[in-house]
């Protein structure tokens, strides 16, 4: 049964408001949120301020700001700050995307909001654990499978069925669409949610792949594939500008042309 | 080393609702509705059955106040549901995926169903 209220000690509480930078002129409000493993009290929404004029642009540039100047306590993934790693994928303005690709100018007046991914279990901070997300991808079988005999050289594929790979291949599983998405939240055991269904499309699809009735096989199931319902928040959300609502759709017709064929 | 808690990060707390989800949210809710208002078709299909004082009895009950706004509801659930079918159909053949088409056809169901509940009542009640 889907939880559609935060358990008593999951609920975030009000937190501390640190101090304004002295002397700023050009300031904005930050609301993040926190979790302290240690104490194990509940979470807190803590308030900073950020110096615009002496901070980049991005997201991420405020939360390391504040890292750096205000409070070194504070948890996130970072890697690449370009948006290909997928580390920094968190809930800002109440939705999923990068901080580093964000710019603090795209999101709406007003304090930024700064919250871990949805529905996820937090490690600490900003720092949600994504080890059932990855379990899932494991289990789609996330590479090339043949049965004919290896060719001397690559497996050849026209630019044809290359380009089918086209808006799949770029997701950097950053889990931004699968915990964007109210299906995962309710049912995250047991539906796959988009990103994964989205690589599982992009093996169905490959040319050069000869499991493609085995992996429908693994997905033709009515939690797997069919939870499903084309919120599109997925879509909406992909800092890629991927559609793993299409791609789902796609797999769902393979179903239905593999039951007529 | 007992089990380390770790909270649930919120999520429908925080976040900012979309069309299309607001939608889907509504074709669920609004299928429970059908339920409901079947029950009152089979109350009424059941009187006629029974002869005409039943009938009457039925239709009067029917023609209060709050049993029409309950039976306005009805329609309209009835018909913005058929009109999410019909978007669902749409998507199941891979049209409308893109930022615009599935934008103007969530509008589209919008559209339809407070077209039509509006003129099928005020054709057969209100005029």
């Amino acid at each position: 049964m889907a939880e559609l209220i935060l358990d008593k000690r999951s609920r975030p509480k009000k937190g501390k408001v640190w101090p304004r930078p002295e002397g700023a002129t050009n300031v904005r409000e930050y609301q993040v949120y926190r979790y302290d493993p240690d104490t194990q009290e509940n979470p807190r929404i803590d308030t900073y301020f950020v110096d615009l004029d002496d901070c980049g642009p991005m997201i991420l540039d405020a939360l390391l700001w504040i890292k750096n100047n205000v409070d070194p306590t504070l948890t996130l993934r970072r890697s690449c700050r370009e948006g290909i790693c997928g580390s920094c994928a968190m809930n800002i303005d109440g939705a999923n995307t990068l901080a580093c690709t964000r710019g603090m100018d795209e999101v709406s007046a007003g304090p930024v909001k700064v919250y871990p991914l949805p529905h996820m279990p937090v490690v600490k901070d900003l720092v949600p654990d994504l080890s059932t997300f990855y379990e899932q991808h494991k289990s789609i079988e996330p590479w090339l499978q043949t049965k004919s005999p290896t060719p001397d050289t690559e497996w050849l594929q026209s630019r044809e069925d290359r380009a089918k790979l086209d808006g799949l291949y770029e997701c950097i599983l950053c889990a931004c669409c699968s915990t964007s998405c109210p299906s995962y939240w309710w049912n995250g055991e047991k539906y796959l949610g988009p990103a994964v269904l989205l690589q599982a499309y992009r093996w169905l699809i490959d040319s050069r792949d000869e499991a493609t009735s085995e992996r429908l096989d693994n997905l033709e199931d009515t939690f797997k594939l069919y939870r499903c319902h084309t919120i599109m928040n997925c879509t909406k959300v992909c800092p890629k500008g991927l559609n793993p609502a299409k791609a789902i759709a796609e797999i769902k017709k393979m179903m239905v042309e593999r039951k007529v064929a | 080393m007992a089990q380390i808690f770790r909270p649930t990060s919120p999520h429908l707390s925080i976040w900012r609702f979309t069309l299309t989800m607001t939608l889907s949210i509504l074709h669920r809710i609004l299928g429970v509705g059908l339920y409901i208002g079947t029950l009152l078709v089979i109350l009424w299909l059941g009187a006629a059955a029974l002869g005409d004082e039943p009938l009457a009895m039925v239709n009067g009950f029917f023609a209060h106040p709050l049993l029409q706004i309950v039976l306005f509801l009805y329609t309209l659930t009835l018909f913005h549901h058929m009109a999410g079918g019909i978007k669902h159909f749409v998507w199941d053949f891979i049209l409308g995926f893109e930022a615009g088409p599935r934008e103007a056809i969530s509008i589209a169901t919008i559209v339809f169903s407070v077209g039509l509940t509006l003129a099928l009542w005020a054709v057969f009640v209100w005029f």
